[in-house]
């Protein structure tokens, strides 16, 4: 059974349709890179699943229980962000927190999990990202690349069954995305299961199993990695990473 | 009178009139800032989350206290009360009115200081499974507060010299006990200027309080970069 399943999901914001009836399955293991041109609706469908937006309608099927996108229940979607974890594009790291304190708030203040353990847990998922001995560093005092090492420990520190990453690198220097994409690589090789918008297509070809490939709100073209970059079906798909290869 | 007189008079009031000011003025501007500022955070809050209905309340209390002149504030409760049958002393008439209106401005300041936190930092709150008074408590009151603190002691400073518009409603703090003196012996610069010099050294104080508080409160950072 698939972990996790979106079924005809739509948003439209001001009546601009952004997401048009999106489908996507997603099975334990699973490494998912959606691209995409800008405004394509890859953002938006990672935010709905997790309720940062609210669809207008749309199904989800998460961990065997089905779930009416457009009205969930807060304590249903809280329990659902419980066992999922999120990327930001701009890290959004608590300002007022450690690196520490960053990964470890949810563990005591959600899960209740006392200081002690939550700071085991805390530096262990710092040595994960390679972070460890700026545990007390403020993320002011970090770089881009840091900051988003810290945010992906962050999302790890809650054991999540799913981890959603919105355009991880595309604030990063040119400079700091390898840090972070070799962090990603690490969790894919350890058989997280993840979504990832991005724009690295390098990230797409070689660690992701699966290529989406949205416009305008919908799937233009989807398949395994290896199949979409080797053997594109549509002229779209073609065109697009024609355009990529230039870049 | 000769300068020596005048000086001796100095003297002699000084212990007087700082007594009145530690004894009514600190309590009064204490008392009252402490409750202009649960005011603050409880209004800001609810303007913040939009809260329907509370919210409309929350504009009409602040539109009214901030388009009406302090003294006519004091005057309305003190004087004007009574004749609905609620008689205020001075002192709680006067804590009262610093209460409401202080707390009108700093709501202002803190709603702005609640917006000016990016709206991803509640996002990630979401995100790790935090519910709104959790990411209020842990993430964004943190924060606004370290942006709040510089026009918070802004009006904090004001407040404290505003209480010597209590003179005006019997409350005898600093300025009421200067202006009996001066009534006595008609030395108006003198005393009237030893008393600014004591508002002066209040203020001062505050003001070292609002650096150590900047100091300590969580830089984030910010200073070790």
């Amino acid at each position: 059974m698939a972990l996790l399943e979106i079924r005809n999901i739509h948003k439209a914001f001001d009546g601009v349709g952004v997401l048009k009836g999106v489908d996507l399955t997603v099975n334990k293991g699973d490494v998912i890179a959606i691209l995409g041109p800008s405004g394509s609706g890859k953002t938006t469908l990672l935010r709905c699943i997790n309720y940062l937006e609210t669809a207008d309608q749309g199904t989800m099927v998460f961990g065997g229980k089905e779930y009416d996108l457009a009205h969930t229940s807060k304590k249903d979607i809280a329990a659902i962000r419980r066992r999922t974890g999120f990327v930001f594009q701009n890290y959004n790291l608590f300002r007022n927190k450690t690196a520490l304190q960053n990964v470890t708030l949810g563990l005591t203040v959600v899960r209740k999990i006392n200081k002690a353990e939550a700071d085991r847990i805390g530096r262990e998922m710092l040595k994960r990202v390679g972070m460890e001995g700026k545990e007390n560093s403020y993320p002011i005092q970090l770089s881009g690349g840091q900051q988003q090492r810290v945010a992906i420990a962050r999302a790890l520190a809650a054991d999540p069954e799913i981890i959603y990453f919105d355009e991880p690198t595309s604030a990063l220097d040119p400079e700091l995305i390898g840090e972070v994409l070799n962090v990603m690589r690490k969790l894919a090789e350890e058989g997280m299961t993840m979504i990832v918008v991005t724009h690295e297509m390098s990230f797409a070809k070689d660690v992701s199993s699966h290529v989406i490939f949205m416009e305008g709100g919908n799937i233009v073209e989807e398949g395994s990695s290896k199949e979409f970059f080797e053997n594109p079906k549509k002229e779209r798909t073609r065109e697009f990473l024609r355009m990529e290869n230039v870049r | 009178m000769s300068f020596q007189e005048i000086l001796q008079l100095m003297i002699e009031s000084f212990p007087k009139l700082l007594m009145q000011g530690i004894q009514v003025t600190v309590p009064l501007t204490v008392i009252s800032f402490t409750f202009a500022l649960i005011i603050a955070v409880a209004v800001a809050m609810i303007q913040y989350a939009k809260v329907p209905v509370l919210s409309s309340l929350c504009r009409i209390y602040i539109w009214f206290i901030r388009g009406t002149p302090l003294i006519v504030q004091l005057y309305m409760v003190f004087f004007g009360f009574p004749s609905l049958g609620w008689k205020v002393p001075g002192f709680t008439a006067a804590v009262i009115v610093f209460s409401l209106n202080e707390g009108a401005y700093c709501a202002e300041t803190m709603r702005a200081a609640l917006e000016s936190v990016p709206s991803g930092q509640a996002e990630a709150g979401w995100c790790i499974g935090m519910n709104y008074l959790q990411i209020m408590r842990h993430i964004i009151l943190p924060q606004a507060f370290r942006t709040a603190v510089p026009p918070l002691f802004n009006s904090l400073i004001s407040m404290l010299k505003d209480t010597s518009l209590a003179a005006n409603i019997t409350v005898v703090e600093m300025f009421f006990a200067a202006q009996r003196i001066t009534g006595r012996t008609y030395q108006f610069l003198p005393i009237y200027f030893e008393v600014a010099i004591i508002y002066l050294i209040f203020s001062s104080a505050l003001m070292a309080l609002q650096r150590a508080c900047e100091k300590k409160l969580n830089s984030f950072g910010a200073d070790r970069g």
